[in-house]
């Protein structure tokens, strides 16, 4: 996967990676459909007569207005297939979708189904004869179920037993009907996911953009002849995106069909769970150290925890509350907390939101144990994560190396607690890259506690010169070593001031 | 500052994207009968007759009944499967008995079948039986149908003129 997303970075640049925003993308293309639907809408007649004629109208007499945007319309449509399937390959091979992750997974699938729906009452809509193939196989298919008396396909016997009415209710189905469970399948879909990113970056919306219209003018979606149910097509050109499991229906017998939609549906929505993935454990919040500021609940990407009324003595007035069935242990409110800072006398070091596995006390342990063993003229303390490039072959007698679950779990004052030890002369800050956290903000929020954006900030003591972000990914493994080389290099010949090597004397108390 | 290989790198994934969009959505063709062939769709709703015979009450027996259940002939609720045959060219392409529709049976039958045959012209027989009251068949029907390439033959019972329909 981080070929994939490598080879892409190389043509893309990380900001405008298309793989970082697949589920963003997916939903410009809806809107590219929803724009271009209206207006097609507009000029579209709902009548047997007319739905096909006014298509073929907008084809070939306003080919440069209404017959772009019918193929944007069709294009945008079928590219969203595209994007949905790429996401949720990558966040398969990610593996994020288990754990509490599970849930965006599981409520993906009906959104997949939903817009495969969306997409075929859209093609009924031509009536041309693939409409009238795919009507017919599709309620061929529905009459297998037991919810109709009189078989739905009997409503496409002979022309005679079509009229007007059914157009308009398959244009409400299809513009109106559908799209409302589709937005709330999505609002459902990202329920657990704070500060989902909706809208890819400008510069790829107007590069996608730009895509579908070339796509538009080359290669004009267009109707096949208007449908006559007195003969049968003998060959549609089918869009394979949507209408794939028709042909299926012409040789397998409905109840394999319906037993392999919903064979592949289960098996989706229950793949989260095979097998179960082990998490540990959920973060723990010790009320004495709360303060109640709500960094912890503003920072958390999962929406994992709360601030509650405090119904004890403390003078503040909130206190955090973890939802253990949202959280995903990533370690970032521990690290957002203002208690969490390594200045502190306490031992044990407890702060007011922690990980029990990976505590902020052990932080501290580990940092000052990794310090204490560097012994190279130039020493540097390396802070990463477990999820992105390989820090372990970094690790020796110059370069202490620290990982993480999440860089975000890092209390930016650990910059300053490692530097004003004495022991090292750069900090180098690696990790997930930008857009493509494991943990999705993480990353971010670091490099805003650092760049003094964010709070518990990193305090403008700290001389930045030391501190060096460098983001990689596995694919980025022999960039990130040049990148430690050069971060080295520089910081064996800068000479920090004097007022700086003073300070590094002394540790200061926050308790 | 964009350079020139992520211009062309940009260029070829958005070409393979627009490429593999425009081509699978409406390609390769799909063929959904043989070119030499023709389709006979058999479907009907008709409601058969009761599945038993009704039987007329004696004034003695209304007497017995509740004032508002005082029907002077009662017919049982089950109706009778139709049994439906199709020959074409003498020889049986369709043969089938269909339930009424209902938990009870009640209902009307129904049915929707399609049948691919080779183009040409044939002579095609149709039977029907309605009742398990009587034997052979209560309605049939027989004509010559000549069935180009592509062409779709509707077989249905016009139940208000108690005869099939051939579109």
């Amino acid at each position: 996967m981080s070929t994939i997303e490598g080879w892409f970075g190389r043509a893309f640049g990380k900001e405008l990676n298309p793989m970082y925003y697949l589920g963003a993308l997916t939903v410009y293309l809806f809107y590219i459909v929803l724009v271009s639907g209206i207006y097609v809408f507009v000029l579209y007649e709902s009548s047997i007569f007319g739905a096909w004629s006014s298509l073929e109208y907008m084809s070939n007499e306003l080919r440069w207005s209404a017959g772009i945007m019918r193929s944007l319309h069709r294009y945008a449509s079928d590219a969203a297939i595209i994007t949905i399937f790429a996401h949720m390959f990558r966040e398969f091979m990610r593996d994020r979708f288990r754990g509490v992750r599970w849930y965006s997974w599981f409520t993906g699938i009906p959104v997949l189904w939903m817009t495969a729906l969306l997409g075929i009452s859209g093609y009924w809509l031509v009536w041309d004869t693939m409409a009238q193939y795919i009507a017919i196989a599709s309620s061929e298919m529905m009459d297998w179920l037991p919810i109709f008396t009189e078989p739905m396909a009997r409503n496409f016997l002979t022309s005679e037993d079509m009229n007007d009415r059914f157009f308009t209710l398959i244009a409400f189905i299809h513009v109106i009907g559908i799209p409302i469970f589709l937005v709330f399948g999505v609002w459902i879909h990202l329920f657990r996911i704070s500060r989902s990113t909706i809208n890819p970056p400008r510069g790829l919306a107007i590069g996608t953009l730009l895509a579908l219209v070339v796509l538009s003018i080359v290669y004009p979606a267009v109707s096949h002849e208007q449908a006559n149910l007195d003969t049968i097509p003998a060959s549609v050109n089918l869009d394979w995106f949507y209408l794939n499991i028709f042909p299926l229906a012409d040789s397998w017998s409905m109840g394999a069909i319906w037993a392999l939609v919903w064979g592949v549906s289960v098996f989706l929505m229950i793949l989260p769970w095979f097998p179960i993935k082990k998490q540990p454990p959920v973060a723990v919040v010790f009320p004495e150290e709360c303060n109640g500021c709500g960094q912890c609940e503003d920072d958390c990407p999962y929406s994992a925890i709360e601030m509650v009324k405090r119904e004890d003595d403390s003078p503040y007035d909130e206190v955090a509350v973890v939802q253990a069935d949202h959280c995903v242990s990533c370690g970032i409110c521990a690290g957002s907390c203002p208690s969490s800072t390594p200045f502190r006398k306490m031992d044990p070091l407890v702060t007011g939101i922690d990980m029990p596995d990976d505590s902020i006390h052990a932080l501290r342990n580990d940092t000052n144990t990794v310090l204490e063993n560097l012994s190279e003229d130039t020493r540097m303390i390396v802070y990463g994560c477990a999820h992105a490039a390989n820090l372990d072959q970094y690790n020796n007698s110059g370069t202490a190396v620290i990982t993480l679950p999440c860089t975000g779990m890092l209390p930016a004052s650990f910059i300053d607690y490692s530097l004003r030890r004495g022991n090292v002369d750069g900090v180098f800050i690696t990790g997930c890259v930008d857009n493509n956290c494991h943990f999705r903000h993480g990353n971010n929020w670091l490099d805003e506690r650092i760049d003094h954006e964010r709070k518990p900030a990193l305090r403008s003591r700290v001389d930045r010169n030391r501190v060096h972000i460098f983001r990689a990914e596995t694919s980025d493994q022999k960039k990130l070593g040049g990148a430690l080389d050069e971060f080295r290099s520089y910081l064996e010949g800068y000479k920090p001031d004097t007022v700086e090597k003073e300070e590094t004397k002394e540790v200061e108390n926050h308790d | 500052m964009i350079k020139a290989t992520q211009i062309i790198g940009q260029s070829v994934f958005y070409g393979l994207f627009i490429a593999a969009t425009g081509y699978l959505s409406a390609s390769p063709a799909y063929q959904v009968i043989e070119p030499d062939m023709a389709l006979v769709k058999i479907s009907m709703a008709h409601t058969s007759k009761p599945a038993g015979k009704c039987i007329t009450q004696t004034p003695e027996q209304l007497e017995k009944l509740p004032p508002n259940m005082r029907l002077p002939v009662v017919c049982p609720r089950e109706r009778s499967p139709l049994y439906l045959e199709v020959e074409l060219d003498g020889k049986m392409i369709y043969q089938e008995s269909i339930l009424p529709a209902g938990i009870n049976h009640d209902s009307a039958c129904y049915n929707y079948h399609k049948i691919k045959v080779p183009a040409g012209s044939y002579n095609l027989k149709t039977r029907m039986r309605d009742s398990i009251l009587t034997e052979g068949f209560d309605y049939t029907a027989e004509r010559n149908v000549e069935l180009a390439a592509s062409d779709i033959l509707v077989i249905d019972f016009d139940s208000k003129h108690q005869e099939f329909i051939f579109e």
